[in-house]
C-alpha cells in the first residue's frame, strides 16, 4: 500500500466518524428545526385552519396576494403583502430592533469595561447584573407592567414625588409611550447579556498592549478607539447578531406589557393571532414565513456588510 | 386516623361494588375576583360525594388569552381537560370539540334562563351547559353624589357631566387621585363588550346584524364613540387605555372613582369587608344614549362544556351538572354576586337578602345585548379585534370616531366576503 493510498483511507474514515458524530444532532436539527419551518411554509400555501390540519388544501400564493374579481367590473387586491396590519408590524419591530440592539449595545460596552476594571467585590457584581436577564421574561413583563402602572406604579408615584411630572404618565397604554415602556423592559432585561459577551471579548485583549500604550503616554480615548474596539469588534458584532435575532421575534413584552394595538404590535404577534384567535391558520403561517425571510435576510446583510469572520479563517 | 382510613377503605370498597370508579378531573377556567376561591369549595364538597378528584388549571384573567390556549388543546385533540368554562361567546366557533349536552339534562333545561340557553345551542347541539350570567352594572359612589346633590345619571351624557364636576371638586378640595370614570378600555374582548353597549345605548346598531348585515359606520355610533373618547384624559385616566376588568375595579374599590363600569363579581368585592367604599357605593344600570334611546347591556357570563377529547366524560358531565345545581348557583350568587343561570335563584329570598342586586338583575340579564358571535361564525373573533381596534385608536386619538368606523366598514365587508 503506497503511502498516498493509506493517508486518503485514513482521512475518509475521518470524515465518516465526523459525519457519525455529527449525525444525532443533524437528525435533533431536522427534527426540531427543518420539518416545522417546512411545515410553516408549505401550511401557508394551503387553506389550513386549526380545527382541520389534516384536510388543508393547496391554494398557491393566495395568502400572500390575490386578486380578486367582484363579477361587477371592481375588484380588490387580498393577501399579507398588501395588509396594512402586517406592514405596520413589521414597521414597529424593525423600529423596536433598531432601537433597542442600539441601545443595549452601547450600555452594554459600558458596563463591559466597567466590569473589566480590577476593584474589590467584582465577581459579586458580574453575578449580579446577570439577574435581569435570569428572570423569565414573561414574569419581568408583568413586574414591569405593575411598576408602570399609572395607578399604582411605583414608576410613576417616584417621578410625581421628585417633582418630575404632576400628572401619572400611562406608559403602557398611552400609543405615544408604549413603544418607549416596551424599550425600556427590554433594555433593562438584556443589557446584561451584551455586557457578559463584550466582557469576554475585552478579557481576550492582551494586558501588555495597554502597558506598552501607557508607557507611551497615549490618551486613554485614543487607546479605546485605537486598540480596544478594534480587538473586541469580532465579539460585539457576535452579540449584535445573536441580539437582532431575538429582537426580530419580540412577542411575550409586547404581549403582556401592553395593549394588542397597532401602536406595538409586531410580526410575532400578528402571526399568532392570526394562527390561533382568528381560526386562520394557513394567514398566520404566511406571516411566519415573512418574519422568517425578514429575519435571515437581516441577517445576511448584516454578516456581509460587515464582513464577520464566520469560519474562523482570519484567526 | 385509624378511623378516618377505615372509612374511606368502606368508600373505596363502595365504590367498586357499584362499578363507579373514582376519577380524575381536570377543569380549566380563568380567574376573576372570588370566582377560584368558590369553585375550589364546591369541588371539595363534589369531592367528598363522589370520590372523584378534580384539579384546577388556571388560565389568565383576559378572556381573549384563555382562547388562544383552549384552541390549541382542542385542536390537539388533548384529553388533559375534561371539563372547560366557556366564554358566552365562543360556542359557535368551538361547538366541534365538546359533546352534545341536551340528552344529560333533557329533564332540568327548562329551568335555565331561556336566553342563556339559546346562546350555547349551536344547530341544536347544546354545547355546553351555562354557569353563571354576566350582566354589566353603573357603579357609583352614592356618597359623593349625595354630598354634590347629584342625581343617579340617566344618559351617558349626565354621567359624564356629572363625573366631571364631582372630580374637579374633588381635586379642588385635595383629592389628587381622584377620576371620574373607569372601565374596561384596553384593546381586548372586554372593550368590544364596552363599546357595543356604548354604541347601540345611542342607537347606533349592533355592528352585525342577527341577519349578517354590517351595521357599525353612521352617525349614532360616531356620537358614542366621540364622546367616549372625550373621556379619556378627562374624567378617565388615559391609563384606562389598558384597562381589564382588575385594573378598573382597582381604581374604583380604592375610592378613587366616582363611576365604574363593571360586571357584576364587582360588587360582591367593593362590598366586600375589607373595601374602603363597602358602605358608600351602590348600582344601577348603564346610562342610555339620551333621549328616545335605551339603555344596552352586553350579555357575558360562562358556560361549562365537557371536552369531546375527555376520557371520562360520565364523571365530567356529573361534575357540570353538580356546579350547575341550585344549591351551587345560590351560593355562586351570594358569594361572588355572578347572576345565576337558574330562574328560580333569582327568585330565592336568601339570594335576595344577602345579595340585593341579584333579583334587581334579572330584567337586565333578560334584556342582555349578545355579542354578534351568531351571526358571524368562526370570523367572530377577527370581527371582534376590528372593532375594538376602531374604538381603542379613536379613544386614543388615532383618527377621528367617523374615519375609523369608516375604516371598520371597509374591514367587515372584506372579512365577510360572500358570506359569514
Amino acid at each position: 500500500m503506497t503511502d498516498k493510498a493509506l493517508k486518503s483511507r485514513l482521512s475518509r474514515s475521518r470524515t465518516r466518524s465526523a459525519w457519525l458524530f455529527l449525525a444525532p444532532m443533524l437528525v435533533t436539527l431536522f427534527v426540531v428545526a427543518a420539518w416545522p419551518l417546512g411545515r410553516t411554509i408549505w401550511f401557508s400555501f394551503t387553506d389550513a385552519s386549526l380545527d382541520m390540519i389534516s384536510e388543508a388544501r393547496w391554494v398557491g400564493f393566495r395568502n400572500y396576494l390575490e386578486y380578486v374579481d367582484w363579477g361587477d367590473g371592481n375588484g380588490q387586491y387580498y393577501g399579507i403583502l398588501v395588509d396594512a396590519r402586517w406592514w405596520r408590524s413589521v414597521i414597529n419591530t424593525i423600529v423596536f430592533a433598531l432601537a433597542s440592539v442600539s441601545l443595549e449595545t452601547v450600555f452594554g460596552l459600558i458596563i463591559a469595561l466597567v466590569l473589566n476594571q480590577k476593584f474589590r467585590g467584582r465577581g459579586f457584581v458580574r453575578a449580579a447584573v446577570l439577574i435581569p436577564w435570569a428572570i423569565p421574561t414573561i414574569v419581568s413583563a408583568k413586574m414591569w407592567a405593575w411598576m408602570l402602572h399609572d395607578q399604582f406604579g411605583i414608576i410613576n408615584d417616584m417621578l410625581q414625588s421628585l417633582g418630575l411630572i404632576t400628572e401619572p404618565i400611562a406608559w403602557t397604554a398611552s400609543p405615544s409611550t408604549a413603544m418607549i415602556a416596551v424599550l425600556m423592559v427590554d433594555v433593562w432585561k438584556t443589557t446584561p447579556f451584551m455586557a457578559l459577551l463584550i466582557l469576554a471579548g475585552l478579557q481576550m485583549v492582551p494586558q501588555d498592549i495597554y502597558e506598552a500604550a501607557k508607557l507611551d503616554g497615549v490618551p486613554a480615548h485614543r487607546v479605546f478607539r485605537k486598540v480596544t474596539l478594534p480587538l473586541i469588534m469580532p465579539a460585539v458584532l457576535v452579540a449584535v447578531v445573536f441580539r437582532a435575532l431575538d429582537a426580530l421575534r419580540i412577542f411575550d413584552i409586547v404581549y403582556v406589557l401592553t395593549p394588542n394595538t397597532d401602536a406595538t404590535r409586531t410580526m410575532s404577534v400578528f402571526a399568532r393571532e392570526n394562527l390561533f384567535d382568528y381560526d386562520k391558520f394557513a394567514y398566520g403561517s404566511a406571516a411566519s414565513t415573512l418574519l422568517f425571510l425578514v429575519i435571515a435576510l437581516i441577517t445576511i446583510a448584516f454578516i456581509m456588510i460587515t464582513r464577520m469572520d464566520l469560519e474562523g479563517k482570519r484567526s | 386516623m385509624k378511623m378516618k382510613s377505615l372509612l374511606s377503605g368502606v368508600a373505596a370498597l363502595a365504590f367498586i361494588a357499584t362499578g363507579v370508579m373514582a376519577e380524575d378531573l381536570t377543569i380549566v377556567h380563568g380567574a376573576i375576583g372570588r370566582d377560584q376561591e368558590v369553585l375550589r369549595g364546591q369541588l371539595d364538597q363534589f369531592e367528598a360525594d363522589t370520590g372523584h378528584t378534580v384539579t384546577i388549571v388556571s388560565m389568565p384573567e383576559s378572556s381573549t388569552d384563555q382562547f388562544g390556549q383552549y384552541r390549541l388543546w382542542l385542536a390537539a385533540q388533548s384529553s388533559d381537560i375534561d371539563v372547560y368554562r366557556l366564554d358566552v361567546i365562543w360556542a359557535p366557533q368551538l361547538a366541534s370539540h365538546f359533546i352534545d349536552m341536551n340528552p344529560y339534562v333533557a329533564d332540568i333545561i327548562g329551568d335555565f334562563v331561556p336566553a342563556a340557553v339559546e346562546s350555547q345551542t349551536v344547530n341544536g347541539k347544546l354545547v355546553a351547559l351555562p354557569f353563571f350570567l354576566g350582566a354589566p352594572a353603573l357603579y357609583y359612589r352614592s356618597d359623593l353624589l349625595e354630598k354634590y346633590g347629584e342625581q343617579v345619571p340617566a344618559t351617558w351624557q349626565d354621567m359624564t357631566a356629572t363625573a366631571q364636576r364631582i372630580m374637579d371638586a374633588e381635586r379642588a378640595a385635595g383629592n389628587d387621585g381622584m377620576y371620574g370614570f373607569v372601565f374596561q378600555g384596553a384593546a381586548y374582548e372586554g372593550l368590544t363588550c364596552n363599546a357595543q353597549e356604548w354604541v347601540n345605548s345611542f342607537g347606533g346598531g349592533r355592528i352585525v346584524e342577527l341577519d349578517g348585515s354590517i351595521n357599525i359606520n353612521n352617525e349614532k355610533a360616531a356620537e358614542a364613540l366621540t364622546l367616549a373618547a372625550s373621556w379619556v384624559g378627562g374624567i378617565a385616566p388615559e391609563g384606562v387605555l389598558n384597562y381589564k376588568e382588575e385594573d378598573a375595579r382597582g381604581v374604583f374599590q380604592s375610592g378613587n372613582s366616582v363611576f365604574m363600569r363593571n360586571w357584576n363579581y364587582a360588587y360582591a368585592l367593593s362590598a366586600g369587608e375589607d373595601s374602603p367604599v363597602r358602605d358608600i357605593f351602590a348600582v344601577t344600570t348603564l346610562p342610555s344614549g339620551g333621549e328616545g334611546t335605551t339603555s344596552a347591556a352586553t350579555l357575558g357570563g360562562s358556560s361549562l362544556g365537557v371536552s369531546a377529547y375527555s376520557e371520562h366524560q360520565d364523571a365530567a358531565v356529573e361534575l357540570v351538572q353538580f356546579l350547575t345545581n341550585y344549591e351551587n348557583q345560590k351560593e355562586r350568587a351570594i358569594v361572588t354576586s355572578r347572576p345565576p343561570t337558574l330562574t328560580a335563584v333569582y327568585d330565592d329570598a336568601e339570594v335576595a337578602e344577602l345579595q340585593e342586586f341579584i333579583p334587581l338583575w334579572k330584567p337586565v340579564v333578560d334584556n342582555a345585548l349578545p355579542r354578534p358571535s351568531a351571526a358571524t361564525l368562526r370570523k367572530y373573533n377577527e370581527v371582534s379585534a376590528a372593532f375594538w381596534t376602531a374604538v381603542h385608536n379613536t379613544m386614543s386619538g388615532d383618527g377621528t370616531a367617523e374615519e375609523n368606523l369608516a375604516e371598520l366598514e371597509i374591514d367587515l365587508t372584506r372579512l365577510r366576503g360572500p358570506r359569514w
